[in-house]
């Protein structure tokens, strides 16, 4: 996803939950949302990390002041 | 040291508690044990038909036209099926419950529409009166194939002038579509830190390549379905699945139904692995039950299995890893290529997050890429992915433990992840037990006992994430103060009493007075495949949840029967008491006798999808010989030390460390497939796809570790899966400790170690 944000590694963006982290991510570098969205909900195959910890709400789901997000390839187990 | 001198299988316990942690005798123990139980197989219904599938011999090859017409007018033979019997529908994504694949794949995987893409690969299908009938018209049908060069590993697929397998698959190279169409379905990548630095920071930098090969889970009970397509267009299925809820989506999808008319039934299950979360021969029995308007039953033989469903990849790994002469890892690199087989979607997603996942490293460069094979699509395997990668990094730590002097425990611990890492995919770590497992991996009497003459010692340590998912549950109390639980998970590993062990110890009844029911997906919410080792973490979660619900009613019925307030008392053994009266004590039981005359039925129901999930971390100390006439490898002793969090049923627990274990041993020394030169697979059968037997292997011990996983309860983090991973790089350290032989490619059968330099 670099490539969609210039190369930078970390970006900090404002928002409370995921929904509005991805549109504000979206308006600093068009194409993010295409990119992580389908319709209204996270693409099935990447997950979001919130703090170290997989989200199971994906778009709804609540981050605080400083928390950290990481968009990941979903993965399978066995 | 004898095995008289310690303990075999260890609890290393943090927390007790009245149930769980108790080894109670399994509720569906005395149906498995006297044939009674009920397999997919099994089943038998008035009118039932037999189904045959049709293969493509070739691994390759465009399908220039499909006769049917000498089948269907053989005596017997009721209703054929291709392909153009799907709905033809337009493609779109369809959850796998973990993973997700596209519509159009997953039914061209079903019945080949315009090419063959593996020897085995599914063409046409024939109901009839008997198998053997069926059987019969399924040679009668006439394919016309033009043959195409197959590709059968990454490096071939890669190459410039390989075949390709799909016109339309344009490669994604970092999230970009390049609009060029190769094999390589996506190449992505995870930075930390800045790699450069990291190795001009190294004393030492060792560089290795390794290879893994295909190899299938071998579960016991072959894939089977069978299916009822009622004419007022409902369809029922009852088939041996992980994943009863991924079954009807798939189904709803491929068929264009709506879920509502799909009632999907598991019957036991006789092992899955992973394995048996995809559909294969249950929509094609569906096919033929809507045209015959009878049932169809469809079970694949042996070779089938191995030919017709998902094995799990062949990869190419290379591994560079650079560390200070104090042995601190300053960078690592890891690229790995991995069979997807013939639809993109291999386990490297996974393999890039665990293959340095264990250790705190400042800089990290990973290259994953997911590339097309003419091999069937690899389906999950247990922490799929994971061990292709632990084959290389674990290797590799040896010899870099080796150059520096180091014992390799204490390298890994040196470097070890710990709460607070950050892995090199981004995620911190919340608490994680690698530490605790590297620390009684050391501690433990294997390790410290003097090697026999002439074996050799490995040890490795793996990572598996986990997962959680939809579960779901109810429970209703029975007058006599025993209750019935329903859940929607295919027990595998005895999780319906680990399950049932999280209500009892709520309720604080005795596990036997619960009665547990895996049912269909009528009657249960909707709950996840039996997969990513989630299933007592979160059905038992749900169990738990639903327990807390009926001990919150029981606690008001009593306050009712006492005229109190409900606040003023508790239940804690299976007693409802009062916090101040000790006059006012009732028995759950008394209580359950009542409340028909308190208000009626109790009963408890819970939908969860908790977070928090626990990663788990898995070592193994091996001991082994070989023969130098024959290259035979014999392991000796194999110990595994796992981090479970807290083990709910510790003979389960010890059960799923012991068959990963397994399950890693005879992927690292006999499993592989063998395929001929024309990308067919020549060893078909048990017998010759060979997995280990309790002949094979000595006792298996175990120490459980319990750094109780903060997210759940009881502490819980699933255990099935992180086992698989070290045991194959354990091994190839042990065979390089015996032979000075440094084996990197799988498996190391005898004619490997021979030939090894």
């Amino acid at each position: 996803m670099q490539i969609l944000t210039d190369g930078n590694k970390k970006i900090q963006i404002e928002g409370s939950n995921i929904r509005q982290v991805i549109e504000n991510l979206n308006d600093q570098y068009p194409g993010m949302k295409d990119r992580l969205v389908d319709g209204d909900r996270i693409k099935l195959e990447i997950s979001v990390a919130i703090d170290g910890e997989i989200s199971t709400l994906g778009m709804i789901d609540k981050v605080s002041e400083n928390s950290e997000i990481h968009f990941l390839p979903a993965i399978a187990g066995g | 040291m004898t095995t008289a001198d310690y303990e075999r299988n260890q609890v290393l316990s943090t927390k007790e508690f009245k149930v769980v942690g108790t080894r109670p005798i399994r509720h569906d123990g005395a149906d498995k044990v006297t044939g009674r139980a009920i397999y997919g197989a099994d089943f038998d219904a008035a009118g039932l038909l037999h189904g045959k599938i049709l293969r493509s011999p070739h691994a390759h090859a465009k399908i220039v036209s499909i006769d049917t017409s000498k089948a269907e007018s053989l005596a017997g033979v009721k209703a054929v099926v291709t392909y153009k019997d799907f709905p033809q529908v337009s493609n779109s994504k369809v959850d796998l419950g973990e993973a997700v694949t596209e519509l159009k794949w997953l039914r061209d995987n079903i019945l080949a529409s315009d090419k063959a893409l593996y020897a085995g690969h599914a063409i046409a299908a024939v109901a009839a009166s008997n198998p053997h009938v069926a059987e019969e018209a399924i040679k009668l049908i006439n394919v016309k194939y033009e043959i195409l060069d197959p590709v059968m590993t990454t490096q071939e697929a890669m190459s410039e002038n390989a075949s390709i397998l799909h016109e339309s698959l344009e490669t994604e190279e970092l999230g970009k579509n390049t609009g060029v169409v190769s094999n390589v379905a996506k190449h992505f990548q995870h930075v930390k830190g800045d790699i450069e630095k990291g190795f001009k920071e190294a004393d030492i930098i060792l560089e290795r390549e390794y290879n893994t090969k295909t190899v299938h889970q071998g579960y016991i009970e072959p894939h089977n379905g069978t299916a009822i397509w009622s004419p007022d267009g409902r369809l029922h299925i009852w088939c041996s699945t992980q994943g009863p809820f991924v079954v009807r989506e798939s189904m709803a999808k491929l068929l264009d139904m709506p879920m509502s008319k799909i009632r999907v039934t598991p019957t036991e299950i006789g092992g899955g692995f992973g394995g048996k979360i995809p559909v294969y021969v249950e929509p094609v029995a569906a096919l033929l039950s809507k045209k015959t308007g009878t049932p169809v039953k469809i079970v694949m033989t042996r070779k089938e299995t191995f030919e017709g469903s998902g094995p799990t990849p062949g990869s190419h790994v290379k591994i560079k890893i650079g560390a200070k002469n104090d042995g601190t890892i300053t960078a690592a690199h890891a690229w790995m290529a991995m069979e997807a087989g013939a639809y993109p979607g291999s386990p490297v997603g996974a393999a890039a997050q665990t293959v340095f996942s264990t250790y705190d490293i400042d800089n990290a460069l990973i290259d994953g890429y997911d590339v097309v094979v003419n091999k069937p699509k690899t389906a999950a395997y247990r922490a799929p992915g994971a061990p292709n990668a632990a084959f290389g990094t674990e290797q590799a730590l040896n010899e870099l433990a080796e150059k520096l002097g180091m014992d390799p425990i204490d390298l890994r611990l040196k470097n070890v992840a710990t709460e607070g890492t950050r892995r090199p995919d981004g995620p911190v770590f919340g608490k994680i037990g690698a530490k605790e497992v590297l620390e009684a991996m050391r501690d433990h009497a294997h390790y410290n006992a003097p090697k026999q003459e002439g074996h050799g010692r490995g040890i490795a340590i793996g990572f598996w994430f986990n997962v959680g998912l939809d579960s779901a549950c109810n429970i209703s109390v029975n007058k006599d103060g025993t209750i019935n639980l329903t859940e929607g998970s295919t027990d595998i590993g005895g999780s319906r009493t680990s399950i049932a062990m999280h209500a009892a110890e709520v309720l604080g009844i005795p596990v036997e007075d619960v009665n547990p029911t895996v049912v269909d997906t009528d009657m249960i919410g909707h709950t996840g495949p039996t997969a990513g080792s989630r299933t007592t973490f979160s059905t038992g979660w749900a169990a738990y949840e639903a327990a807390q619900e009926v001990k919150s009613k029981c606690i008001e019925r009593a306050a009712s029967i006492w005229d109190v307030d409900k606040d003023f008392l508790q239940m804690e053994d299976g007693i409802i008491s009062s916090k101040s009266d000790p006059e006012l004590k009732m028995s759950f039981k008394e209580l359950a006798n009542q409340m028909s005359s308190t208000g009626g039925g109790i009963s408890g129901a819970a939908a969860v999808n908790p977070s928090g999930v626990g990663g788990s971390f898995c070592g193994n100390i091996v001991d082994l010989s070989v023969d130098s006439d024959t290259g035979k490898v014999s392991i000796e002793r194999f110990t595994v030390v796992q981090d479970v969090g807290k083990a709910i049923h510790p003979s389960y627990v010890e059960g799923q460390m012991q068959g990963g274990s397994v399950q890693g041993i005879g992927w690292a020394l006999n499993e592989e497939y063998f395929m001929g030169d024309h990308g067919s697979m020549n060893n078909t059968s048990l017998l010759d796809y060979r997995m280990p037997t309790t002949l094979d292997l000595p006792l298996i011990d175990t120490v459980i570790v319990e750094v109780a996983n903060p997210g759940h309860p009881f502490g819980v983090r699933g255990v099935g899966e992180a086992n698989i991973v070290p045991p194959t790089p354990a091994i190839a350290n042990a065979v390089y400790d015996a032979t000075n032989k440094r084996i990197q490619e799988l498996p190391l059968s005898p004619g490997a170690v021979l030939s090894a330099e």
